[in-house]
């Protein structure tokens, strides 16, 4: 190459840094993958839980095992998955069957069965066809059951059988009004009762002295007896009339309809119907409370208790983390000590949850508690009432463990706040503090959402410490409700990721649960999603409205 | 204390010539000395220039007389400033209260994310003052001050980050003057600007100091002459010369002056 011939324009080899641009690019597909795959994972698995799939008859070759008992060749489920056998089966020569996979199905009807679930290796199955009348009952015990309808027994003492025209209508009206009658007895056993129970406890508490009973208790036992009456009189009503069915095995049943949550005919409603019963099903998910061990009905209570907590922390956060950060960056000496001080928090934000929770536990429960107790609810003592875990001490805990996010992105921000602002702000004989306020802190409030963001996203995800101070497998009643003082921050609270750790690991049929897993796990993933959008949308209103232009 | 002053370039007025007073100042950041015995006298509602090479202490000096420079850590002072016979430094003087009397507006103009009304009352905010119709009346005459009032009278409550490069400056302006301080101490206010709204911040000058006393850092020579009085020549935290614009451009004194105006160094 001679010195005058100009440097050709065209690319002959890469630019100097090239691959690294690619390299990290893939090192951004790979995360992104990873974080897609395992959202995939969670939706495949979470959704099918709430779609009402076809009941299918599984007719078995001969000489294979029926594994529901006394169900001859034929067994009805519901298709869960395929997968290949982990030992390979081998025919009659001992060499392995072509066909290895097996298939799952969930084959309800508990209470006649004994379990939930069966395998099946493809290979014995014969044929399999869907059955068109059979029913899916959703029920308050045993799961759902699976079964031919035979006939209706009123209250009234009159049967109507199922091939009778009047019978779909009958049902459903003796359906609706045991649900009704659930929603009362709930009302009254809940809420009237227990209100009831609350009153009697504070008047045994304020009268321990004396052993009479006053006039007053007398009362409110007397009150208790009609609304006990009222309810026995309801549940009644709900054992009175009867549905008998028949199992696909032959067995026959018969189940009170004050037990009948809902029922379909999976093989028979169309694609519509099906449609709303999923958004039907995801509601009462989202809506009720969790029965049997959790693993049927819905998870209010968590999302619930989820919600309260995160806000609840994020209230106790953002003040301590923001004024901790006026602190060290407008008037604090910069120098060795507040060095020191840094990094104490950014190490702070690296130590385990669970000592925070066993901090929590000490310091909030047992001193900070225990003292609240001896000062102002004597009375109680020994039964605690701030002095266990309760919501209060559980969004605390985390705030505690989320505080230094705050502080560390509140600190950026107010860093970021250009110092001709500042300077600008004191030139017009504002004092330090009045720059803080008026200049320095709107212009840092997205930074500071910023970090709630963060602090929100680590707190509602966080679970190891909570156990410790306050989450419960169920509780009871919420941590606000109707009763006065409204916020009960002593209540116990059960919480969405606690309850992914009890589904999947504490209950009775983790077969069962699995789906619930998953379901729950996306519902904890989209409630932090929420949260973080709503303060992300905020932020961005905030950016707009303090936008720097000029820097 | 009122008299003729040797130094006006109109004698025979009542306009103290020695309305800021520097004496035998010196300050040093850390252990880096930027200023070097200064000593000089500032006119009252005259515009003196503080011209030199970059480096050379003027703006240090300017951001003294308000006590900006106190933000910095490690900062020192030896001798004093007087402003209307009281030192600056006296330990019964809040600085708050200095930086009431004595306005600033800075290199880079820096209007707040508010509206422009907020931006130019900020000062009496600040003060306390919330009574509309005093805030009313301010913002008027603030922006008619600052030759905004007739570019911002119908937007007063947009945002201020809406407004042109020359018009944020001639708001920071007004924002300067809303509490009506008696010094102005300009830092470079039209280094940012574009020729068209650097006239207009020089007009304004010229108007503003039949109001105030005005200090104006530079760098631009012409700048200088078209509008300061008075103008002080620094190099490396020294005064060099300090005369009336007009013989410092035409006659200087020392060489050194004559040098940098003709461009030789700096």
């Amino acid at each position: 190459m001679s010195a005058a011939k100009a440097p050709s324009l065209t690319k002959t080899h890469a630019a100097p840094g090239e691959p690294l641009v690619w390299l990290t690019a893939m090192g951004l597909a790979l995360g992104l993958l990873m974080v897609a795959g395992l959202l995939g994972v969670i939706v495949a698995n979470g959704v099918p839980v709430f779609w009402p799939a076809p009941l299918v008859e599984v007719t078995l070759k001969p000489g294979v095992q029926n594994p529901v008992p006394g169900g001859g060749e034929t067994f009805v489920g519901r298709l869960v998955q395929q997968r290949v056998k982990r030992t390979p089966v081998l025919d009659a020569a001992g060499r392995p069957q072509a066909d290895q996979s097996e298939l799952q199905y969930f084959i309800g009807n508990k209470d006649g069965y004994g379990s939930n679930f069966v395998f099946i290796n493809r290979a014995d199955i014969a044929k399999t066809r869907t059955p068109k009348d059979i029913l899916v009952i959703e029920r308050m015990e045993y799961g759902p059951a699976f079964g031919f309808p035979q006939r209706l027994a009123t209250s009234d003492g009159k049967t109507l059988s199922a091939s009778d025209p009047a019978f779909p209508g009958a049902l459903r009206a003796l359906v609706a009004e045991g649900n009704a009658r659930r929603r009362a007895l709930e009302t009254i056993e809940k809420r009237d009762i227990g209100r009831i129970n609350a009153e009697m406890n504070e008047l045994k508490i304020r009268g321990r002295d004396s052993s009479a009973p006053t006039k007053a208790m007398t009362a409110l036992e007397a009150r208790y007896e009609t609304l006990a009456s009222e309810a026995r009189a309801l549940r009644l009503l709900q054992t009175a009339a009867t549905l008998t069915y028949q199992l696909p095995n032959g067995a026959v049943k018969e189940l009170p309809i004050g037990n009948i949550l809902g029922y379909y005919q999976p093989n028979q409603i169309g694609i519509f119907r099906k449609l709303g019963l999923f958004l039907h099903n995801i509601w009462n998910f989202l809506s009720q409370d969790p029965r049997e061990a959790n693993t049927e009905g819905g998870v209010f209570p968590a999302i619930f208790g989820t919600f309260v907590m995160t806000m609840l922390m994020s209230l106790a956060v953002v003040p301590f983390g923001v004024i901790a950060a006026i602190y060290l960056r407008e008037y604090a000496r910069q120098g060795f000590f507040v060095r020191a001080v840094r990094i104490a928090i950014n190490n702070l934000a690296g130590v385990p949850s669970i000592v925070f929770g066993v901090f929590g536990l000490g310091f909030f429960v047992y001193f900070l508690g225990g003292s609240i107790d001896k000062t102002f609810f004597g009375d109680y003592l020994p039964t605690p009432t701030f002095g266990t875990g309760g919501i209060l001490w559980a969004a605390l805990t985390l705030a505690l463990m989320t505080v230094p996010v705050v502080i560390v992105a509140t600190e950026e921000a107010i860093a970021a706040v250009p110092r001709g602002m500042k300077e600008g702000s004191l030139a017009c004989g504002a004092s330090k503090w009045q720059t803080i306020q008026r200049i320095i802190l709107p212009a840092s409030l997205p930074g500071i959402l910023t970090g709630l963001v963060l602090a929100m996203a680590r707190g509602a995800g966080e679970v190891a410490p909570l156990m410790l101070v306050g989450v419960v497998k169920l509780a009871p009643s919420l941590p606000i409700d109707g009763e006065f003082p409204f916020l009960h921050p002593e209540r116990k609270f059960m919480h969405l990721g606690f309850h992914i750790y009890d589904l999947g690991f504490q209950s009775p049929d983790s077969e069962a649960a699995k789906p619930m897993v998953f379901a729950t796990t996306l519902l904890l993933i989209l409630l932090v999603v929420a949260l973080n959008l709503f303060a992300i949308v905020i932020r961005e209103r905030l950016r707009k409205k303090y936008a720097t232009g000029a820097f | 204390m009122t008299h003729a002053t040797e130094n006006s370039s109109r004698p025979g007025d009542d306009r103290r010539a020695d309305y800021i007073r520097i004496q035998d100042f010196s300050f040093y950041y850390g252990s880096k000395q930027a200023l070097f015995d200064v000593t000089m006298d500032i006119p009252e509602r005259q515009v003196t220039a503080f011209i030199g090479p970059s480096g050379c202490g003027k703006s240090t000096l300017l951001r003294n007389l308000n006590r900006m420079n106190d933000l910095i850590d490690g900062v020192r002072h030896e001798g004093d400033v007087l402003v209307n016979g009281e030192s600056i430094y006296d330990p019964h003087i809040e600085v708050i209260s200095l930086r009431k009397r004595i306005g600033m507006v800075f290199q880079k103009s820096n209007p707040f994310p508010k509206s422009i009304y907020e931006n130019v009352v900020y000062p009496l905010r600040v003060a306390g003052q919330n009574t509309r119709s005093v805030l009313d009346e301010t913002v008027e005459r603030s922006l008619r001050g600052a030759a905004l009032w007739d570019e911002a009278k119908d937007r007063l409550h947009e945002s201020a980050l809406s407004l042109s490069g020359g018009q944020m400056q001639r708001l920071c302006i007004a924002r300067a003057i809303a509490n009506r301080p008696e010094i102005l101490l300009m830092d470079e206010p039209c280094s940012a600007l574009d020729p068209i709204a650097t006239v207009k911040v020089e007009e304004l000058i010229h108007d503003l100091k039949r109001e105030f006393t005005i200090v104006i850092v530079t760098h631009n020579m012409q700048q200088a002459t078209r509008c300061s009085d008075r103008t002080a020549l620094f190099y490396l935290g020294k005064l060099i010369e300090y005369a009336d614009t007009q013989k410092i451009f035409s006659n200087p004194a020392q060489k050194q002056t004559e040098d940098y105006i003709t461009g030789r160094f700096g």
